[in-house]
């Protein structure tokens, strides 16, 4: 690993999480250094939620240790835990009964504290929305419009951490794309580290500096999105490299 | 049209005491449910033992509910002592509340069933600890369901507090039982009319806050909750406030007065009550009472006088199913009431109201039926009519067993109807009342006993601890003693029962009785 242990914003230490007889997690560990945009790839049932669920302790693990900059999660309050990381859901999991400015202030609100219009219109500007949308109610939006809300009130507690779990998943194909370009604009300007959960590999090849492949609970290929195209990793994951390859390919043949 | 106006007018006092019991029963209703509820949706066990009790509840008829608490809380005096009331608000509170529970729990359980989990899970994710998640996202999602929840429980309870008269609680229902006793349906259609109008007025302010909750307009549901704690405390205001005018002030004691569910009991109360006034006592009447409660009443103070019969006493109480005669009877009674009950037996005021068995005069005439002994061969062509406690009762079995009695059928009717059910054929005989006006009217005729099978029934004054020693109420009520017999009663059940133009109130009737008997 490039990444010294000094540095390391994230760190799975042995983590292992059983459900049943099923083996979710299988004594991962790994390291992610500050500012990187980190992809968690695999099939259904590879584990790969369940992994990013142990950070912010939506899930425990059975065994092993979670490091958030260097701190053991298991030691830290969870509803506090939570509040310092960012997390997009799947369901984006908007409140139904709160209007859009309520929603993104929600992260300050549970710590005691206010945020202004300026700032909520400040966040709807990260997520190119203009701040005429402070006012409606989450079944007023669209999809698109509303994962954009998920994304600015995952950022209104200035986190250092975002957690992306498949965000993109229930979205359009265009939405879809625009959004993650959107995300990986501001994991770069806001500094953040980002783990996105995806099964999408062409996703996670276009937007994450460094993509995890899991298989079975276990991180079977941990390569660079260029050395993973160029045929690095073994089988699993040009297994899932192999998709869009096809359909790219597919797709050129029709240009001819 | 007028006399109906002028009944609803006058129905405040049992809209107020209606008013303050129903939507005490829908709080503490609320109370238990909503915790209930939250403990439910984090345990799936408490979800089906909550549900299942709550529906097992449901399927008591309300009267029965309403009735079991008395003899539950007899039982918890033994805990939390004899102040403990028995009858009236409590039993009425305990057994409504119990009743509103089920829709404001299924409602508030299916609430939470119904949220989307990812709608759960970003509360956790975005950290909120267990009291934000209830207080900011489950309780806020759940309003509008638990809202639709109460809102079926006012109607309901509304509704079924009417019941509560019988176990001697004010309420919208004295109108209509008295009024279903006495054939008068202004009374019957003023009660009711008065429970509807309160049952949707309540409906339409909990719809407004129900409203309010799911569209966010936060005045709707104050608007609502307002207009609600308005009603409900005036009611409170006219019951328990300061009185308006001057009234009587303070005379003397109130002395409570009960009665069963048929006119004469309400007569025969009013004429007590009205020589008490006369001696300056207050008086309080508690009409309705279930004749299964109406003596533990008495005995335990909760009602201060009472209006029963030998009979009654001596099969309910005793637990006698010999018959030694009238007068042995009696004297037995009181012995037994001065033991063992703490009442005291005043006197008997002259006349019998037994069962008796009743024919048209032609269908008997017809069938050549004099006793009940010429009953039994034809028994077996013939329907026999009975009040819901008569084919219960000891005397019921004595009979058949004394003359053989096999009938083609047997049928319970509310007394009034029972009556109606010999003119229109659908009875051939009935157990009917020795005292009751209407044997003469309908043109009845009463069947022998010479087997001596049916005990007497004479009525008598009980009077309970709390004023068996007061000599000035003895003295008032002694001139009644002995001076009604069974003619002038059945004369002033008519009065009342009659469905003419010459029909009269209770009060009027006692009123009237009181100057033919020489008392003014």
């Amino acid at each position: 690993m490039a990444e010294g242990n000094t540095d390391t914003a994230l760190r799975f230490d042995s983590v292992s999480k059983q459900f049943g007889a099923v083996r979710a997690v299988d004594d991962v560990t790994v390291a992610i250094a500050p500012g990187t945009f980190v992809a968690l790839v695999g099939a259904s049932g590879s584990g790969k939620s369940t992994l990013m669920k142990t950070v912010n302790r939506l899930v425990a693990p059975d065994s092993g240790r979670v490091l958030l900059q260097g701190e053991d999660v298991a030691t830290l309050p969870p509803a506090r835990l939570r509040r310092r990381i960012g997390y997009v859901f799947q369901s984006i999991g908007l409140f139904p009964h709160m209007s859009v400015a309520e929603n993104i202030a929600i992260i300050p609100r549970l710590a005691g504290e206010r945020i202004d219009a300026a700032r909520i219109a400040e966040l709807l500007e990260l997520v190119e929305l203009g701040d005429s949308y402070a006012g409606r109610m989450p079944s007023e939006l669209s999809g698109g419009q509303r994962q954009r809300i998920g994304v600015a009130r995952a950022l209104a507690g200035d986190p250092d951490l975002l957690l992306l779990d498949e965000p993109f998943g229930a979205l359009d194909p265009v939405t879809r794309d625009q959004l993650g370009e959107r995300v990986r604009e501001l994991h770069r300007d806001l500094g953040l580290t980002s783990v996105m959960v995806t099964h999408d590999m062409a996703e996670a090849l276009l937007l994450a500096d460094r993509v995890l492949v899991m298989d079975g609970g276990c991180i079977v290929a941990d390569e660079e999105p260029r050395a993973l195209v160029n045929g690095a990793g073994g089988d699993v994951a040009q297994g899932f490299v192999a998709v869009p390859r096809a359909q790219a390919d597919r797709l050129a043949a029709m240009e001819a | 049209m007028t006399g109906f106006w002028a009944t609803l007018a006058g129905l405040g006092d049992k809209l107020a005491a209606h008013v303050v019991l129903a939507s005490s029963a829908i709080a503490l209703g609320i109370a238990i449910a909503l915790p209930l509820a939250l403990w439910a949706s984090r345990n799936a066990t408490v979800s089906r033992l909550a549900l299942g009790f709550a529906s097992l509840v449901q399927t008591i008829p309300a009267l029965a509910l309403l009735a079991l608490f008395f003899p539950i809380l007899l039982s918890l005096r033994a805990v939390f002592g004899d102040g403990l009331p028995t009858l009236g608000f409590l039993p009425a509170l305990l057994a409504l509340a119990l009743y509103a529970l089920l829709p404001i729990l299924r409602n508030a359980v299916t609430a939470r069933e119904q949220m989307e989990p990812g709608v759960l899970e970003a509360a956790d994710g975005v950290g909120m600890n267990a009291w934000q998640k209830l207080r900011l996202v489950e309780a806020p999602l759940a309003a509008p369901y638990v809202m639709a929840g109460i809102r079926t429980a006012a109607v309901w309870t509304i509704g079924a507090a009417t019941l509560s008269t019988t176990i001697g609680q004010t309420s919208l229902g004295d109108p209509i039982f008295a009024g279903l006793q006495t054939q008068n349906w202004t009374l019957v259609l003023a009660g009711c009319v008065a429970s509807a109008a309160l049952a949707m007025v309540a409906d339409a302010l909990l719809g407004t806050i129900e409203r309010g909750f799911a569209a966010r307009r936060r005045w709707m549901v104050w608007t609502g909750f307002g207009l609600a704690a308005l009603g409900i405390a005036a009611a409170a205001w006219a019951l328990y406030g300061p009185p308006l005018r001057g009234g009587d002030g303070n005379r003397g004691r109130t002395v409570t007065i009960a009665a069963k569910q048929f006119s004469e009991q309400y007569i025969l109360s009013r004429l007590i009550g009205d020589r008490l006034k006369q001696a300056g006592y207050r008086v309080a009447y508690r009409d309705g009472l279930g004749s299964a409660v109406i003596h533990e009443a008495v005995t335990s103070g909760a009602i201060d006088i009472a209006i029963d019969y030998t009979g009654t006493l001596w099969t309910n109480k005793l637990g006698r199913k010999d018959n030694p005669g009238r007068q042995a009877m009696y004297d037995t009674i009181v012995a037994w009431e001065a033991a063992n009950s703490g009442a005291r037996v005043l006197g008997r005021l002259g006349f019998e109201n037994a069962y008796a068995f009743a024919m048209p005069r032609s269908r008997a005439g017809a069938l050549g039926v004099t006793s009940i002994a010429d009953l039994a061969p034809v028994s077996n062509r013939l329907v026999m009519g009975g009040d819901p406690e008569w084919f219960e009762r000891p005397e019921w079995f004595a009979v058949r067993e004394a003359y053989g009695l096999r009938f083609a059928d047997t049928r319970t009717f509310s007394a009034t109807f029972m009556y109606n059910a010999l003119q229109s054929g659908e009875a051939d005989v009935i157990g009917a009342y020795s005292s009751d006006g209407r044997i003469a009217a309908d043109d009845l005729v009463t069947l022998d006993d010479p087997k001596g099978a049916l005990p007497g029934y004479d009525a008598l004054i009980l009077l309970a601890p709390t004023v068996a020693q007061d000599e000035r109420l003895r003295t008032a009520l002694r001139p009644l003693l002995g001076a009604i017999d069974v003619e002038e009663m059945r004369r002033a059940n008519l009065s009342v029962d009659r469905t003419d133009a010459k029909k009269v109130a209770p009060q009027e009737a006692a009123r009237r009785l009181a100057a033919r008997i020489g008392l003014d």
